[in-house]
């Protein structure tokens, strides 16, 4: 009897405990999130083409895993914009900015990578950095408006997308070493400047993803363990008890913004230095006037994943993941947008994650409760 | 059909993990004021809000006229004639007083709203009550007091008979406190019948005609206030004597510890002054209060003091040192203490642990950091150390979200997260707001230890009682303006209320001549 009791009470503890810590909680919340959206996404694929849904929808589900090194190559640059946005949502502070960021850098990249002449072994280190420096001088600045003048950096950062973009494709074009203006694509990047491949056959996969993912551990491990980590939470939630406590709100605001520019412009450096297939050619910017897609799906790829930098990690590869079987479900006759309204699907319902963490809380309620009833009942009957 | 308008017999209502009522009945005359006593989380809010529809009781019966009813929802609630004002007001901010008033009952022909109408109406109800208020202005405009008067107009368009007034004066200042009581008596002569909750027995002892006392869920009892004391009340509510004179000692004052010379606070939204030239000292060892109506400039002063806004001109130092353009962090250093006004707004990071916000003044101290990592081992441990000595009760410890323990648990947190901090002086703003007797008896005894370590209190508070129990000194501000130095042992309320209002003031020279010494 006394047994049984203890029983239920170790188990009470060891969910509530989970629960509490919220990694339990928002993980399912964001599988629930996918799994509704997959539903979805099969519901209209049945709509769209019924007799070969299922074939397509398996490779939906599966395509990812033929072409897994694809996978971690198109998590890539929209890991670093998640991480991006992620960081500047820990402190309250909505980054739209990240396309501009990322644009940004990668002009950086691309800069050193014709411009300086470096040694071999460090050209494309050095070329990652003016990467990281492009993209912190283009976050700080909405975050210098931010702190100083209280401008909202919402507004600023979607300006500053456009800024950034037609800059650089002005300076692109303006520059004929690294552009080749019938071919409206800039020159191939010495091999040298290139990141160092993972050798995955049929894939351009490179040494970035594994840098990505260790920045993501770093950023948890500031978040979590470090006075500016604590000072940047407090912030984000309670921005005048922060300034209560004495911290330097407007310093944190700007270096928030400069760090998470900083992330999305190394992703723009990943992304254009990423090693080519083809012996003698290079990743090309076309400097068309178009805002690069990568920043709004990291806004997605951090909303999915909680703002939490392991979640965004997680996040990351699933969206590159499920990205890449759709484009498998054109063999089936579907249009690759399908999957682009499945995404869509998961993040609107990932944004929905308090109510579907009411939701599974009630679940886990409802079966504490019936427990208790249980343990005082037999409580009852003892007496 | 008896003599109750409302009856609520054996109600029994459990949340997971709680009883907040538990076999509780309460009978409301008609006509007459009936008081609900009770701590915070004694289950009056429970109560009314299972009157009033929110929620459903797990068993019991509501009768009214003595005929049983069943309440599904406030609309129900509302045709029986039942009428709420919360404690926290249900009002849009950006409709006027008219529209909020008419919400949800609008009167209108074929769907165009008949404001002129609803007008004479309000106004007629305005009039005939004493609330006044401007039905065209905004409600983001207004005071507090007057969106209060708002709320009841609301419950009187709608014709309710019944009113509940959930801790209607813990938001006014001691006037509206006045105003509101009279206007509540009025309605009990029209025969309307009132439920009024508080825990402020002051209040229960002038106004109410019974009183029903809750503790823990369970009722304690009903009263006629005119059988009873104060005393018996707080002993019903608390379940042991409180001591309403605080206990201290005579006050030896040390050293002068904060000086503030000549400060001004201009306005930078309408450019008034907010401070006009305020002097004054704490020395060590003694409790200074600044008394006064909400409004009057105290909180300026004190943002001035912490850091938090730059005065517009004088100076303020601090054991010597000037202050008066230090960062809050360098403020913090150099000793001063501060519990602040809204504990939510600045005190606590409600999403943070327990123990992060124990050590929200301190985290980046040697003892909690190394080489900006924080030593999660030793914040546990001090922690531990604070929520012991302070009795900081709460569900799961260090670790429990401040945002779930109860006001009063909160308030502990920043007092002893203050206290604890070294410190020289302290400052308190209304550090028993929305408290129950028990913790108010706890702050002030805290008040006082600290002044007795040899500490500075400079304490800001609206409630009377508190100004002149807990003080040393009094100085009453008065529009920006320090009207009067008073001693609290041979001045009397009459005398703290006639300098609080504008009607009587001392020479401002004479009274820094006093102090300088």
């Amino acid at each position: 009897m006394e047994g049984k009791n203890s029983f239920y009470n170790d188990n009470k503890l060891n969910i509530k405990k989970l629960m509490k810590s919220g990694v339990l909680s928002s993980f399912l919340s964001a599988l629930v999130a996918v799994l509704l959206g997959l539903i979805f996404g099969f519901v209209i694929m049945l709509i769209a083409l019924p007799a070969n849904a299922l074939i397509g929808f398996k490779h939906i589900i599966l395509g990812g895993l033929k072409r897994i090194g694809d996978v971690f190559y198109y998590a890539t640059p929209i890991l670093m914009t998640g991480l991006s946005v992620g960081f500047a949502n820990k402190m309250g502070l909505f980054n739209i900015g990240a396309s501009g960021q990322y644009t940004m850098g990668m002009y950086f990249a691309l800069y050193v990578g014709f411009m300086w002449d470096l040694p071999d072994g460090i050209h494309w280190v050095v070329a990652c950095l003016a990467g990281f420096v492009g993209g912190m001088l283009w976050g700080a600045i909405p975050g210098i408006f931010k702190a100083f003048l209280n401008v909202n950096e919402v507004i600023t950062s979607i300006m500053f997308n456009y800024i950034g973009m037609y800059l650089v494709d002005m300076f692109i074009q303006g520059n004929s070493a690294m552009y080749v203006s019938d071919k409206t694509r800039t020159q191939y990047l010495p091999a040298e400047v290139q990141m160092p491949s993972l050798g995955i056959p049929n894939s351009n996969v490179h040494l970035g993803i594994i840098l990505a993912i260790l920045i993501g551990i770093l950023l948890y491990i500031v978040l979590q363990k470090t006075t500016f980590g604590y000072e940047l939470k407090a912030t984000g939630f309670n921005r005048f008890a922060s300034e209560y406590a004495g911290m330097k709100g407007k310093r944190n605001i700007i270096l928030t913004m400069a760090i998470a520019g900083g992330l999305s412009g190394l992703g723009g450096a990943f992304g254009i230095l990423a090693p080519s297939g083809i012996a003698g050619s290079s990743m090309t910017y076309e400097p068309i006037n178009i805002i690069a897609p990568a920043g709004f799906n990291g806004i997605a790829v951090a909303l999915l994943g909680n703002s939490h930098p392991i979640g965004i990690i997680f996040s990351a590869i699933f969206i590159s993941y499920i990205q890449r079987g759709g484009t498998l479900a054109s063999l089936a006759g579907y249009k690759p947008e399908i999957i682009d309204i499945v995404i869509a699907v998961i993040i609107y319902f990932s944004a929905f994650t308090s109510l579907i963490l009411e939701f599974i809380s009630k679940l886990f309620g409802k079966g504490r409760k019936n427990k208790k009833t249980l343990v005082d009942n037999e409580i009852k009957e003892a007496e | 059909m008896g003599e109750y308008i409302i009856e609520m017999l054996n109600i029994t209502k459990t949340f997971p993990g709680i009883v907040a009522n538990d076999n509780i009945t309460l009978k409301l005359k008609k006509g007459e004021i009936h008081a609900l006593l009770g701590e915070n989380g004694a289950g009056k809010s429970t109560l009314m809000s299972i009157l009033f529809g929110l929620y459903q009781p797990d068993s019991g019966e509501i009768r009214k006229n003595g005929k049983p009813v069943k309440i599904n929802n406030p609309n129900d609630a509302n045709d029986l004639g039942i009428g709420m004002v919360h404690q926290h007001f249900k009002l849009v901010d950006i409709f006027t007083v008219l529209e909020n008033i008419i919400l949800g009952v609008e009167p209108n022909k074929m769907g165009i709203i008949q404001k002129d109408e609803a007008r004479k109406k309000v106004l007629e109800l305005s009039e005939k009550y004493g609330l006044k208020v401007d039905p065209d202005a905004y409600v983001e405009d207004i005071t507090v007091g007057m969106q209060q008067r708002v709320e009841i107009l609301k419950m009187l368009y709608r014709d309710n008979e019944i009113l509940i007034f959930d801790e209607p004066t813990a938001v006014l200042t001691p006037q509206e406190i006045r105003e509101l009581l009279q206007i509540m008596r009025g309605f009990a002569r029209e025969g309307k019948s009132i439920l009024f909750i508080t825990h402020k027995l002051n209040e229960i002892m002038e106004v109410a005609d019974r009183c029903t006392v809750l503790r823990k869920g369970k009722c304690i009892g009903t009263v006629n206030v005119k059988d009873t004391t104060k005393e018996e009340l707080s002993r019903m509510m608390v379940g042991r004597d409180i001591s309403f004179k605080v206990d201290k000692k005579e006050s030896k004052p040390g050293e002068v510890v904060l000086s503030v010379r000549n400060l001004n606070v201009v306005s930078k939204s309408h450019g008034k002054n907010l401070v006009k030239d305020v002097s004054f000292n704490v020395r060590a060892g003694e409790i200074v209060c600044i008394a006064g109506i909400d409004g009057n400039g105290q909180r300026e002063i004190v943002n001035a003091i912490t850091g938090l806004e730059r005065p517009t001109s004088g100076t303020i130092t601090l054991c010597g040192h000037d202050i008066t353009k230090a960062s809050i962090r360098e403020r913090s250093i150099r000793g001063i203490s501060h519990i602040p006004e809204d504990r939510h707004k600045h005190g606590l990071v409600l999403d943070y642990k327990l123990e992060e916000n124990l050590v929200l003044q301190r985290y980046w101290q040697p003892e909690f950091q190394n080489k900006g990592f924080i030593k999660f081992d030793a914040v546990r441990k001090y922690a531990e150390r604070l929520i012991d000595k302070f009795d900081i009760r709460s569900g799961q410890g260090p670790i429990t979200i401040t945002r779930s323990m109860s006001g009063g648990n909160q308030q502990k947190a920043i007092i002893a997260r203050e206290i604890d901090k070294e410190h020289e002086l302290l400052i308190a703003v209304q550090p028993t707001r929305g408290l129950d007797v028990g913790a108010i008896e706890y702050v002030h005894k805290q008040l006082v230890a600290t002044r007795d370590a040899g500490k500075a209190v400079l304490l800001v508070s609206l409630e009377l009682d508190e100004v002149m129990d807990v003080s040393d000194r009094i100085l009453v501000i008065y529009e920006g303006e320090i009207v009067g130095e008073l001693d609290p042992k041979t001045t009397t309320l009459e005398e703290l209320g006639l300098y609080m209002s504008g009607a009587k003031r001392d020479n401002a020279k004479e009274i820094n001549d006093g102090r300088e010494e």
